[in-house]
């Protein structure tokens, strides 16, 4: 049985924001099938007792002071801009709600 | 026929929920050093880190963190000796990274509690609101919408984005389902807003500004029948933006449930807008398709270890809690539970004592400024403390005191003040206001007074006091009002041998 | 005969700016020179800021005519792998997703680099986002190996180090998130080094996998390599996992040539069945190279190693897709479908659907599922505790001995498109680096020879323990001086000439 349906790619695709093509689903998903055949393994090999790993080189609390540093010239933060109207970037109309 | 509020309330349970998002006053922001102040021109308050661009990291700001236990400690909180960040992964064009920095299942402060005192029909009654969390987060930019209908999302042709706002700490403090509220929930809700509001802004932690949106409260409502064991499907409702509008978003969407379901139409879990000029609240974003947020530990950031001395350090410097200063004041004046409330209510506290700070009596700062003023802001429904500072209402009632204004004349004063024509002095100048007290000029009028009216002077020669009234009507009209009547009471009588 | 400038290493054009006998200018247009005859078949070169680097080797000439203290690495060329923002020049990340984007600031890799009057020649090509081990999955097409112009350079970084093995610069940038420095510097018999994780800011590399990702320096000897390390390693407050200690004495590690009484351990699961015949041999010479120095060598097993593949290929999936949700198209990169009708969604997902390659679809794909909601804990979850039984295991191995070895990879280099088709195979390739990155060690790379099979160069792995990146400094140091005595020149020396253009 496959780990994964063609359906759920179309879902994480959906999620990760990628338009993907049938075909493009349809290779994924078969991909997806073999490579999560290989990484499964990690199921089930540390124990309860095991905590996760997030940073290797353990740290704790590293903060900077509450100081002003100056900002990108409006011009230097738009320069990558597709496309900009005075100093805001310009985005096609936004679909959702806040 | 649709139920109102008491009908609703018959029938139904209530249950609340509230979460309030806090944007911190720290200078800069929570992961970068721009500057965080409010109105800049757009994208001028920007860099690498809050615009998200490739290769950027974040570095946490150690005030927010700092202020975040403060909060957390003044709200009665555990402060976990270990919490971190997490990202929260879901695209919008105003979240430049498109995933938020916030906690997760590790928040900086849990399990704490606010009390809360509401006026019920069986008198001043205390809630405890119980707090889940406080945790840190970051704001979003903001997005214009041009083209269209009236700047809303629909219709419009595109959107303009200013990412000022973006990175600014925020604080979200979640309470837990607030039991027992019943009828009162409204109220409790605002109560609680308030009172959260207060603490805040004594610990200086946040303007605390609902309406430039430093503070925002979503309320979380439910309704269920009263015979039922479960609760309802929830709603929450954002743009909330006083503390008036808590009340009215709460009870608005009491009823609103009621109704559907007396309709026979189930609850939608989903996000609503609160209208502020109908009171009502506006479907928003459906949440029945859950979303998938994919919550992980933020690995461009290191854990938070809160060192319990630290804590004991900010515990320990935390300022009285309003609660505690409200009561001392209210000793201190005297002032009964019910007015105490009303000033409380009325958001008047604060620069009452302003007032009173700066001499004025107790007693008639606080019947000025609930008063005469507080009436004149509800006509041109502004707040109170946009029409006058606490310094010129002091100084009107040090004139009073004085003898140099009379009361009516201090109301014309107010009204000179509010119109802009400058402080009192200056009003008092412009109008020719000043109380006529020299005694000579008021002779000169009662005599005159006197030569008009022979008949009513020969009688209170006579003993006939109580017909000094006409001539004493007499005498202010001819100085215009400015004469203090007491004093020219007192000069007439004795003028025709009755003092 | 006195070798060509392009040929030495960067000690040596250190040596010969500070005598005056070369300038940082005619030693950059030398590079450049090289750059444009043998490029165009290498590729290992994305954008060359011919202005940029001769403005930077002017610059160097005159502070060193005005008598002012320069550093060693002063005028000598280097080549930027393109992850690193640097500001004003072209940064791809090998995606077209950025094509065209010029960042506004500079990794703080770069601000140390102009500090010290290093010249950057350009950027280096690379898989795109860094994923890959092979630099096929660039957009802007496969860098090849100068050994054999039909082979792959490594990945994710053969860019940089097609460009040390070709001498069009004599130092190079890599990153590293499992093995993306170390797997092309095997492969193409150069040196690479992935020092220990925060040792190297992370300010400007542009993200793949935050916790695993490692910006390192790259060269044609250790002791190139150790001192290019001591120019970008350091504190820098703007990266919260940055390692806040001054940076160990890399060079002079490099220098000591004495390993006497040393012990190093080889790990028994890297190694053995499944690895090339030739890969073996070579590692094994480099033992009794070893040996012959004065060091003890001792089995080590680290039984956790077995399933560090597959942790990787869920951590660092996971990390990327959420670190490559940026790239939205609203604010930089490239806008896909903004006909003004379409919304700032749709936008998106026909942006992110042309801008990103199959690779990297492929990886944002799986690491979106091993975080979504009933998989965290199974799969992202089960991989982190994964990497601490393997840092346990780095611990326990590290009482015994000093440094770890290993082959750097089980195969020379394979041929380009060879592997494309197939993910798993590919990933395969990264088994003996990978373990390194889970536990931020820092670990090395360097030429152990020749694969008697097909003369192509075999890698040997030093791995160190965290915080003391000395220790590979100095046992490759000594490593390299007994090969090269025992060939008689260095490895890069017998690669075969490139045709020029
Ligand atoms: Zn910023």
């Amino acid at each position: 049985m496959a780990a994964i349906s063609r359906e759920e790619v179309a879902h994480l695709a959906r999620l990760a924001r990628i338009e993907m093509t049938d075909a493009e689903l349809d290779h994924l998903a078969s991909e997806m099938d073999l490579i999560l055949e290989s990484v499964s393994r990690v199921q089930g090999v540390a124990g309860e007792d095991i905590p996760p790993t997030s940073h290797a080189i353990a740290m704790h609390n590293v903060m900077r002071p509450d100081v002003v540093v100056p900002s990108l010239t409006p011009e230097e933060s738009l320069s990558g801009a597709p496309a900009r109207e005075e100093n805001r970037f310009k985005v096609p109309q936004i679909l959702g709600e806040e | 026929m649709a139920l109102n509020y008491d009908q609703a309330l018959e029938k139904y349970e209530p249950t609340l929920g509230l979460e309030v998002h806090v944007e911190l006053n720290t200078a800069s922001k929570m992961f970068c050093g721009c500057a965080t102040d409010f109105g800049a021109l757009p994208n001028t308050q920007t860099c690498p880190v809050c615009l998200g661009l490739p290769g950027s990291l974040p570095v946490v700001n150690a005030k927010a963190i700092e202020s975040s236990i403060r909060i957390g400690l003044a709200l009665n909180c555990s402060i976990a000796p270990f919490s971190r960040f997490a990202r929260k992964n879901y695209f919008y064009p105003d979240m430049p990274k498109n995933f938020q920095t916030s906690q997760y299942d590790e928040p900086i402060c849990i399990n704490g509690y606010l009390d809360v005192t509401i006026d019920t029909d069986e008198g001043l009654k205390v809630y405890r609101v119980d707090i889940e969390r406080v945790h840190m987060e970051e704001d979003t930019g903001k997005s214009l919408h041009v083209g269209g209908a009236t700047g809303r999302i629909h219709g419009a042709e595109h959107s303009l984005l200013d990412y000022n706002r973006a990175g600014i700490p925020l604080v979200e403090i979640v309470t837990r389902i607030i039991p027992g509220t019943d009828k009162y929930a409204p109220e409790v809700a605002r109560a609680y807003v308030a009172e959260l509001r207060d603490i805040l802004r004594s610990l200086g932690v946040s303007d605390v500004k609902m309406e430039q949106g430093s503070l925002r409260c979503d309320a979380n409502v439910s309704i269920a029948p009263r015979d039922s064991q479960t609760l309802g499907t929830r709603s929450e409702t954002k743009n909330v933006n006083s503390l008036r509008s808590v009340e009215r978003a709460v009870r608005g969407e009491i009823i609103r449930q009621a109704n559907r379901l007396e309709a026979g139409e189930r609850i939608i879990q989903e996000t609503r807008h609160f209208q502020e000029e109908s009171g009502e609240t506006r479907s928003g974003r459906s949440k029945e398709q859950a979303e998938d947020y994919r919550y992980f530990p933020e690995p461009d950031l290191l854990p938070i270890v809160a060192d319990p001395a630290w804590i004991e350090e900010l515990r320990l410097a935390l300022p009285e809690k309003p609660s505690v200063h409200r009561k001392k004041i209210q000793e201190a004046w005297g002032v009964p539970d019910k007015e105490m409330a009303a000033m409380v209510n009325a958001e008047l506290l604060t620069t009452v004592e302003e007032t009173v700070a700066l001499g004025a009596e107790p007693t008639k700062a606080r019947s000025w400024w609930l008063g005469e003023i507080s009436r004149l802001a509800n006509e041109k429904s502004v707040e109170p403390t946009s029409l006058i500072q606490p310094s010129e209402v002091a100084q009107i009632i040090a004139l009073i005191a004085s003898g140099e204004l009379t009361d009516k004349l201090a109301r014309q004063v107010v009204e000179g003040v509010i119109n802009g024509e400058g402080d009192p002095r200056m009003v008092i100048e412009k109008r020719g206001l000043k109380v006529v007290s020299d005694d000579s000029a008021l002779m000169v009028a009662i005599e005159a007074a006197i030569a008009s009216q022979p008949e009513t002077a020969e009688r209170i020669r006579g003993g006939n006091i109580p017909a000094a009234g006409a001539l004493i009507g007499a005498v202010m009209k001819a100085t215009g009002g400015q004469a203090d009547a007491a004093k020219v009471r007192e000069l007439l009588l004795k003028h025709l041998g009755q003092g | 005969m006195s070798t060509p400038i392009i040929s030495q290493t960067a000690a040596q054009m250190s040596a010969e700016l500070v005598a005056g006998s070369v300038t940082a200018v005619e030693l950059t247009n030398a590079h450049l020179d090289r750059i444009a005859a043998v490029d165009g078949d290498v590729h290992a070169f994305l954008h060359i800021d011919r202005e940029g680097a001769l403005a930077q080797a002017n610059a160097v000439d005159a502070s060193r005519k005005a008598g002012e203290k320069l550093h060693p690495l002063a005028g000598v060329p280097l080549a930027l792998k393109d992850v690193l923002a640097q500001k004003g020049v072209p940064t791809t990340c090998g995606s077209k997703m950025l094509e065209g984007w010029r960042p506004p600031y500079d990794a703080t890799v770069v601000t140390n680099l102009k500090k010290a009057g290093v010249v950057i020649l350009g950027k280096t090509n690379m898989d795109e986002f860094a994923m890959g081990s092979s630099t096929e999955n660039s957009a802007y097409g496969p860098t090849r190996n100068p050994w054999d112009l039909s082979r792959i350079p490594g990945g994710s970084g053969g860019g940089s180090s097609a460009a040390l093995a070709s001498f069009e610069a004599p130092l190079a940038i890599g990153t590293d998130t499992g093995g993306s420095i170390r797997q092309p510097a095997a492969v193409t018999g150069t040196v690479g080094v992935k020092p220990t994780y925060g040792a190297v800011s992370r300010y400007g590399l542009v993200a793949f996998s935050s916790s695993l990702d490692q910006a390192g320096p790259c060269a044609r000897t250790v002791l190139d390599t150790a001192m290019l390390h001591e120019v970008i390693a350091g504190y820098d407050p703007k990266d919260s996992t940055s390692i806040n200690a001054p940076v160990g004495k890399m060079v002079e590690a490099a220098k000591k040539l004495d390993i006497k009484g040393m012990k190093i351990g080889v790990v028994k699961e890297l190694g053995g069945e499944g690895y090339q015949s030739g890969v073996t041999i070579r590692f094994n010479e480099a033992l009794e190279a070893l040996v012959s120095a004065g060091a003890e060598i001792v089995e080590v097993s680290a039984p956790s190693f077995e399933y560090a593949l597959a942790a990787y290929y869920l951590i660092a999936p996971s990390e990327a897709s959420s670190n490559l949700a940026r790239f939205d198209s609203m604010r930089y990169g490239i806008r896909v479908g903004d006909d003004g009708s379409r919304s700032a969604e749709a936008v998106m997902n026909m942006t992110r659907e042309v801008g990103f390659g199959k690779e990297v679809k492929r990886r944002i794909i799986l690491g979106t599922y091993a975080l979504s909601s009933g998989y965290y804990d199974a799969y992202y979850g089960s991989a982190q505790k994964i990497r601490t039984l393997i840092k346990r295991d780095y611990d326990a191995a590290f009482v015994k001995v000093d440094v770890l070895v290993s082959p750097t990879c089980p195969t020379t280099a394979f041929k380009i498109g060879e592997k494309s088709n197939d993910p798993v195979a590919m990933y395969l390739n990264d088994v003996c680096t990978i373990p390194v990155n889970l536990a931020g060690i820092g670990s090395m790379s360097l030429p152990c020879g020749l694969a008697p099979e097909d003369g192509l160069p075999v890698g040997f792995q030093i791995m160190s323990p965290a915080m003391k990146d000395e220790l590979m400094y100095q046992v490759g140091g000594t490593l390299e001086a007994a090969l090269q005595s025992s060939w008689g020149k260095p490895l890069y020396a017998s690669a075969p000439e490139l045709a020029v253009k």
